[in-house]
């Protein structure tokens, strides 16, 4: 190994202090002018609490859809041979560029009882914008990137002989997914899971434009604390900020353990 | 060659002496957009031909707000014209930066224009909307933006408010059943008076747009006037968006008096005409009068009269817990 232990984990400590702790410390001292039972009334003031489980279900839900349909999106790019398929493959990136105004702007035309989509589903009973299937669109929107390109460099060094061999083995074709391929991708797809999941927590730009904002229906957290920022309270806001954060945390930080426990278990298997 | 340079140095002094050119930053709200641009060519000239200094003013625009949290965080505005008080009023608290007694500094509370809050609907108006009655009516769909994040919603909000306490004979309870039936009638709450504007008017959504007179204007000869047309309710707010000197920044800047004179020259014929032209209703009665077609005569309460104070209207009704809270809450 390279020697420079002590620069580079120097550098590095430095370095998420300045870009991550310090804003984040500014955060939790803001906090501070409030008091514990304005502190304690605030985040769980009823708008405040229906947001958070708006905000943390529909971004699971909308990472969920994308391990699912971002893995066979990555399967697709990486195993079959196609014609436009490096267009396939850098459409995949789009929802990284496009800014989430945009995005949302442009999704909430698209489903509004008049836009190409909307009018299509208006006649079903279904109704996308301004309900919170609209927020999950737009999240399911902006977190496929993160499962497709997290997946695909796995796959692509997955081993074909390694199903070869489990075929010649006697395993059907399920078998050979559910027992061989899957167990190898779990700790990308947890991965890609952890940060779709986490940009949907924080995601505003695209969402706000196709929520509807209805406090207690359809207003995701962080349209709360824009609204205690307007109204120049940033106690409340950074007080809301916090849960989300400290929630956002203890799930990354749970996503990350159970990561580490799969891959541990695949080398100890496979080994 | 030392000459030459003496001269020249000489040449430029005398050049800055003559006419100085100055910049000003006015950080303003959303719908002030096209007004201000042609305010601030009109106030350049005048400075010149003054002064003979050149002005070169630079514009801010944004959700009022939003505006006010960036010149306490630091934009260097020279003057702010916002779209409430309130807004002024934290600035003046939170960042010092201009004293409290602000509004009264200049003529009408600091606002040299004004405007109200009036009905956007579809053409024919498929749903008879002719006043606030029609608005809460059970299966008539309103687009107005959050009166937490927007301005002009708070204006909305007290607009329809002081409409039902005049209506029941300043009843609260009757006021706050109305305004709750109200937003139960709004399935979307956008951040800003664009937004509601671009919910309305482009995704189709909604039977009236509850919006700034001007924005309401703007939106007709934005999207055509054959698409929408504007209901004027028999009674609304007298909305008064107030201007103010940044008096730490101007001092700062060496322009408290161009500052001060750009804010003052709203108050003048010329930038009365131009607000009026802009669809803002003008202080000036003779200007107002010649410009009468464009502004419908209707009932205007004070926020004064009906609610005391901004810091009032908002414990009472838009902080936490709050009137508007209780609305969404109470299901």
């Amino acid at each position: 190994m390279l020697p420079g232990f002590k620069l580079t984990l120097g550098f590095t400590l430095f370095y998420l202090g300045l870009i991550v702790l310090i804003p984040l410390a500014a955060v939790f001292w803001k906090t501070t002018t409030l008091t514990w039972p304005q502190f304690w009334q605030t985040i769980t003031m009823p708008t405040a609490m229906a947001s958070y489980r708006l905000t943390f279900g529909a971004s699971f839900l909308a990472a969920l859809v994308n391990v699912i349909f971002g893995l066979i999106v990555a399967w697709v790019l990486v195993r079959y041979e196609f014609f436009g398929k490096k267009i396939v493959d850098a459409l995949v990136d789009l929802p990284f560029a496009l800014p989430t105004a945009v995005a949302g702007i442009t999704l909430a035309a698209l489903y509004s009882k008049t836009g190409w989509i909307g009018q299509l589903l208006e006649p079903l009973g279904i109704k996308a914008a301004n309900t919170q299937l609209g927020i999950f669109i737009a999240l399911t929107f902006i977190g496929l990137p993160f499962i497709v390109r997290t997946v695909q460099p796995i796959l692509e060094d997955l081993d074909p002989e390694l199903e070869e061999a489990a075929s010649s083995l006697g395993a059907n074709r399920w078998q050979v997914f559910w027992r061989v391929v899957l167990p190898m991708l779990t700790p990308a797809l947890l991965t890609g899971f952890a940060l779709a999941f986490a940009r949907a927590l924080g995601e505003y730009g695209s969402v706000i434009f196709i929520a509807g904002n209805i406090p207690m229906k359809t207003q995701i957290t962080p349209v709360i604390i824009m609204g205690e920022l307007d109204m120049f309270d940033y106690g409340k806001a950074t007080a809301i900020a916090v849960v989300m954060l400290v929630v956002s945390f203890v799930l990354l930080l749970t996503i990350n353990v159970l990561q580490w426990w799969t891959n541990r278990y695949n080398t100890n298997n496979l080994a | 060659m030392k000459t030459i340079f003496n001269l020249v140095l000489l040449a430029a002094l005398a050049v800055s002496a003559g006419a100085a050119e100055v910049k000003l930053l006015n950080v303003s709200y959303d719908p002030t957009r096209e007004f201000y641009v042609e305010y601030n060519a009109a106030f350049a000239k005048y400075w010149q031909a003054k002064t003979s200094d050149s002005v070169n003013i630079s514009q801010s625009h944004g959700g009022s707000g939003k505006q006010a949290q960036a010149v306490i965080n630091g934009l260097d505005a020279d003057v702010v014209t916002l779209a409430l008080a309130y807004d002024i009023d934290a600035i003046a608290q939170q960042a010092r930066l201009l004293p409290a007694n602000w509004q009264t500094r200049l003529p009408n509370n600091s606002a040299p224009y004004t405007s109200t809050i009036v009905f956007l609907v579809r053409k024919g108006n498929p749903k008879g909307i002719k006043d606030w009655d029609d608005v809460v009516k059970k299966g008539v769909s309103v687009v107005v933006p959050n009166p937490k994040t927007s301005g002009g919603a708070r204006w909305a909000y007290l607009a329809a408010y002081s409409y039902a306490l005049e209506k029941n004979n300043h009843d609260d309870a009757a006021a706050r059943s109305f305004i709750t039936k109200l937003y139960k009638n709004v399935p979307v709450l956008d951040s800003g008076a664009r937004g509601s504007t671009v919910t309305f008017a482009k995704n189709g959504i909604g039977d009236v747009l509850l919006a700034w007179e001007n924005e309401a204007h703007l939106a007709l000869k934005e999207f055509g006037a054959d698409k929408f047309e504007i209901v004027t309710p028999s009674l609304s707010i007298l909305a008064e968006p107030p201007v103010a000197l940044v008096d730490k920044n101007a001092k700062r800047h060496h322009t408290t008096e161009v500052a001060n004179e750009y804010l003052k020259y709203l108050y003048s014929d010329e930038g009365q005409e131009i607000a009026a032209k802009n669809f803002y209703r003008p202080r000036n009665e003779a200007i107002a009068a010649r410009y009468a077609a464009n502004f419908t005569q209707l009932k205007l309460v004070t926020l004064k009269d009906e609610f005391g104070s901004w810091a009032n209207a908002q414990k009472t009704h838009f902080a936490d817990g709050g009137i508007f809270d209780q609305i969404y809450q109470s299901q």
